[in-house]
């Protein structure tokens, strides 16, 4: 990790901290408590944004492996690889909080006939195999290509999927921006500044395991490079 | 606005709380991946101390920089 590299890392790091508690402060002590939902409705602050960054953020992974295939440079299989990590951590935080607010508005941990729960299970669990089809392929080149494609191929699947979930008839999942009329402006702000905090926390993450990666990397290059040279 | 009625706090704290443990978790694993690079990294350092060729590198410096030092002394006195 170059000098210049750790100080950008850092205060990406300090405005995530910043745009996060200005976003849950806004959520907390600014935007009204809705009427129907009661103060629950404060995990939305919490669930949507991992949701929208976490479905985003597979897309990103999709791109990055177009990007490898057609270069064949490993940065770009590490991008990938990270993009999808650190939104499946994502995704199973936006399962988690969910199942926790369906609990305390439907008094049931999950409901399997409403599209816009299982839909989301259903994009989890696709990138849940990810791992073991990445590391079953002992090869290195073989492992990044593969990987690539699964990247791509399920990257594609979550537009497509998000179209069919907001095409289809809502069971009891309420939809956060439908053309019946969206979030009162106070909470539309508290929502923005929360999902912008999200957005850079993902970012944040990213680059850290990256530069990680990167110094593993490296030290394997240095260990080798001295071993031959001994 | 601050809500004076909190009903199914315990159920917003929870989910709060299921964030911060799934980041502090990721947080924890990063941690120990940063102190294995550290401490490869002074291994790695140790090695290169060690190795012959390091050795060699570092007396040919001193000779060097010996060297430098004597032709200087030698100028100033011519």
């Amino acid at each position: 990790m170059t000098a210049l590299q750790s100080i950008t890392l850092r205060r990406l790091a300090i405005a995530t901290l910043v745009v996060m508690g200005a976003g849950y402060a806004l959520a907390f002590l600014y935007a009204p408590q809705d009427a129907q939902e009661g103060f629950a409705q404060k995990i939305f602050y919490l669930h949507v944004p991992l949701a929208i960054v976490s479905l985003l953020g597979f897309i990103v992974g999709g791109i990055h492996a177009i990007r490898h295939l057609r270069t064949g440079d490993p940065k770009h299989d590490a991008r990938s690889y990270v993009s999808i990590h650190i939104s499946i951590i994502f995704g199973l935080a936006v399962l988690l909080t969910g199942a926790i607010w369906a609990k305390s508005q439907w008094g049931e941990w999950w409901e399997w006939r409403e599209p816009t729960l299982v839909s989301f299970l259903i994009v989890f669990l696709l990138y849940a195999t990810y791992y073991p089809l990445r590391y079953a392929i002992e090869d290195r080149d073989r492992q990044a290509r593969y990987a690539s494609v699964f990247a791509i191929t399920a990257g594609a699947f979550v537009p497509l999927n998000f179209l069919a979930v907001r095409l289809a008839q809502p069971y009891i999942h309420p939809r956060t921006f439908s053309s019946s009329g969206g979030l009162p402006g106070e909470m539309l702000l508290a929502f923005l500044v929360c999902l912008a905090g999200m957005a850079l926390l993902w970012v944040t993450l990213v680059w850290f395991e990256l530069d990680a990666k990167a110094a593993s990397g490296n030290l394997a290059k240095i260990r080798r490079a001295l071993e031959a040279s001994a | 606005m601050i809500p004076l009625a909190i009903e199914n706090g315990g159920y917003v704290g929870a989910a709060y709380l299921v964030f911060l443990l799934l980041l502090l978790i990721y947080v924890v694993i990063m941690a120990g991946k940063l102190q294995r690079i550290q401490r490869e990294l002074g291994e790695l350092a140790e090695l290169a101390e060690s190795s012959p060729g390091a050795r060699g590198r570092d007396v040919g410096q001193v000779r060097g920089r010996d060297q430098e030092i004597e032709a200087v002394r030698q100028g100033d006195r011519g």
